[in-house]
């Protein structure tokens, strides 16, 4: 493989160039699956992309990965609006998860958000800003250290990162900063769910004359204090973002949302 | 000595065989380049063919389906309506080429001059054709001018990713007139200017009392889903209310096929109703956008095509908008 810009790049073309080494790999891969029907991992990027590469090295330091269907990425298929591209990753069957990466190959800003799940369900949803045409992928880490991935790849038109954010235009977004409401639904054929919006910019630095000031980090805890959960976000992240969990409804009790910006500004807040 | 030149002499023959070969193949290259072009340039032809409605009226009834570089973005209805004094166009199609081909249409058609275009909505698919009809007085709604100015820019730019080269040449030009809702009369028609919103927030319905014509512009679906990017369901349901209280022979939809009952505005605020109530209850359940997206849809509407294509780009329009609203409650 060469060595490539994942930003230049366009994508899903450019493995017709070693198509001959491409199937020969594709077949060994399905000689391995139907040799072994419980092994359904694969080891080469069955999104072609041209950014895979980079992401592995960048975002999961070059560690063991397995691409895994049990981490479910959804995304719709084509980014309707860049600014708002709803996502959402759920991890079933693999045993517990000690942290989730969300990412995208061949955005400006790869890094999405990092999601520790702690004692709550390997469950996260939101929205995001995307620039182009790209593969969004998650990333889940189990105890062996393993990185199962999966994802799919969005169509878009573009712009989303270079944009100024919507309510920079607005008079009082300085007021409302750091704001959060909050939502609990106890369900009985369904987990019991969390749902959050936090007032924020979550400006990229990419817009001319804007610098990055985002929600670097959030953590839910119970009424005792102890963390439940943490998510790293990065500048991708949507404005005024909403965050969906998944949790038992024996833990709403208390409730605590924490967390703190790129400037330091703090988030507290009880969640019901 | 002799040896040396005789080597010079064979490296300089195979060097200019090569620049030959090259050269050759580059005039090939370049001459298949050009005819294929040509062709290329021929192929975009929309081939319109206008559908007579009633005495005097046209339609160039578009296909059904989402926007691609096969169709060049011909899923729209326009019309015409030939009075005495001349023909009053309605809706300029997707992009420059069509709004030239539907002209060229027309007057091969008839010997009387093109006097007034009207546009039903800011839509790119209605009005980016306007540049086609520059000479011609293009009259609408005030709100839809703004809608024009406002977002005309973006629809542009997304249509020439979308159909390609179909848009050459294609560019928003502003209507230049500006009417308020009322009955005028042209060349003998009597023709009442309705301002309704939903689909947009501003939509012109227009009612040809002389021949009972009803051009409702994208108020009014048939046998395709609606398309929501701007809208606002409660408004648009209460223009279909109004719409239906309307007398008309024929109903000319904004995509779909023509009719004379009333059928397709049923069938368009049916999905509007239950695309409404089905969003707000996956709001109140607590799921998130790619759940709402991932819902099954109901049989009962197998008759609106591209149904799961235009669902989804509801989902995604609607949905934020939903939540937010959810959440400062």
């Amino acid at each position: 493989m060469q060595q490539t810009n994942p930003e230049k790049q366009c994508s899903r073309n450019r493995l017709n160039q070693s198509s001959f080494i491409h199937y020969f790999l594709v077949f060994n891969v399905w000689l391995l699956i139907f040799s072994d029907p419980a092994y359904a991992e694969l080891t080469i990027d069955p999104l072609d992309s041209p950014g895979w590469k980079t992401v592995h090295k960048v975002i999961l330091a070059n560690e063991e990965v397995v691409f895994d269907d049990r981490v479910e990425v959804i995304v719709p298929a084509v980014a309707e609006d860049p600014l708002q591209v709803p996502v959402s990753v759920r991890v079933e069957g693999i045993g517990h998860i000690e942290e989730i990466r969300v990412f995208a190959d061949l955005n400006p800003i790869q890094k999405i958000l990092n999601f520790h799940p702690g004692k709550i369900e390997p469950f996260i949803a939101f929205r995001f800003k995307v620039q182009q045409s790209t593969p969004v992928r998650a990333a889940a880490r189990t105890a062996d250290g393993v990185w199962h991935v999966g994802g799919q790849w969005l169509d878009a038109t573009g712009g989303g990162c270079t944009a100024p954010s919507v309510g920079r235009g607005l008079a009082n977004w300085r007021e409302t900063l750091g704001n959060v409401k909050s939502r609990l639904w106890s369900r009985t054929d369904q987990p019991d769910r969390l749902r959050f919006r936090i007032m924020h910019p979550m400006d990229t630095g990419l817009a001319a004359g804007i610098p990055a000031f985002y929600i670097e980090v959030l953590e839910l805890k119970d009424s005792h204090g102890d963390l439940l959960a943490q998510i790293q976000s990065y500048q991708p992240v949507s404005e005024n973002p909403f965050f969906s969990v998944d949790l038992q409804s024996s833990q709403f009790q208390g409730l605590i949302l924490t967390g703190r910006d790129n400037n330091g500004n703090l988030i507290n807040q009880a969640l019901k | 000595m002799k040896i040396s030149i005789n080597c010079i002499d064979a490296s300089d023959g195979k060097i200019s065989g090569i620049i030959k070969v090259f050269v050759s193949s580059l005039v090939h290259f370049i001459f298949f380049v050009c005819l294929s072009q040509t062709s290329l340039a021929s192929e975009l032809d929309y081939g319109l063919v206008a559908e007579p409605v009633a005495k005097g009226t046209y339609a160039f009834i578009g296909s059904t389906k989402y926007f691609s570089k096969n169709n060049g973005g011909n899923i729209v209805n326009t019309a015409y309506i030939v009075t005495d004094e001349g023909v009053i166009v309605i809706d300029t199609g997707p992009s420059y080429r069509y709004g030239k081909q539907m002209r060229e249409y027309i007057e091969a058609s008839t010997a009387l001059p093109i006097i007034k275009v009207f546009i039903t909505h800011h839509h790119p698919d209605h009005f980016l054709g306007n540049k086609a009809f520059a000479d011609v007085p293009i009259t609408t709604l005030a709100g839809v001018v703004d809608g024009i100015k406002r977002q005309g820019d973006a629809f542009t730019d997304n249509l020439y990713v979308l159909i390609g080269d179909w848009m050459k040449e294609t560019e928003v030009y502003i209507p230049t007139e500006v009417i308020s809702p009322g009955k005028i009369s042209i060349g003998g028609h009597e023709i009442e200017i309705i301002a309704l919103d939903g689909h947009t927030h501003s939509d012109m319905v227009i009612l040809d009392h002389t021949t009972g014509m009803l051009f409702t512009g994208d108020l009014v679906f048939h046998d395709r889903t609606p398309a929501l990017a701007n809208a606002n369901i409660e408004h648009w349901l209460s223009s279909l209310s109004r719409l239906q209280t309307l007398n008309y022979t024929y109903l000319i939809p904004g995509h779909g096929p023509i009719t004379n009952n009333e059928h397709p505005m049923k069938q368009t605020s049916d999905y509007l109703s239950w695309l409404r109530t089905t969003l707000e209850q996956a709001l109140t359940n607590g799921l998130t956008m790619p759940e709402a997206l991932e819902m099954e849809l109901p049989q009962s509407f197998r008759d609106l095509d591209i149904l799961q294509e235009e669902y989804k780009r509801a989902v995604l329009q609607l949905y934020p908008r939903m939540e937010q609203h959810y959440f400062d409650k």
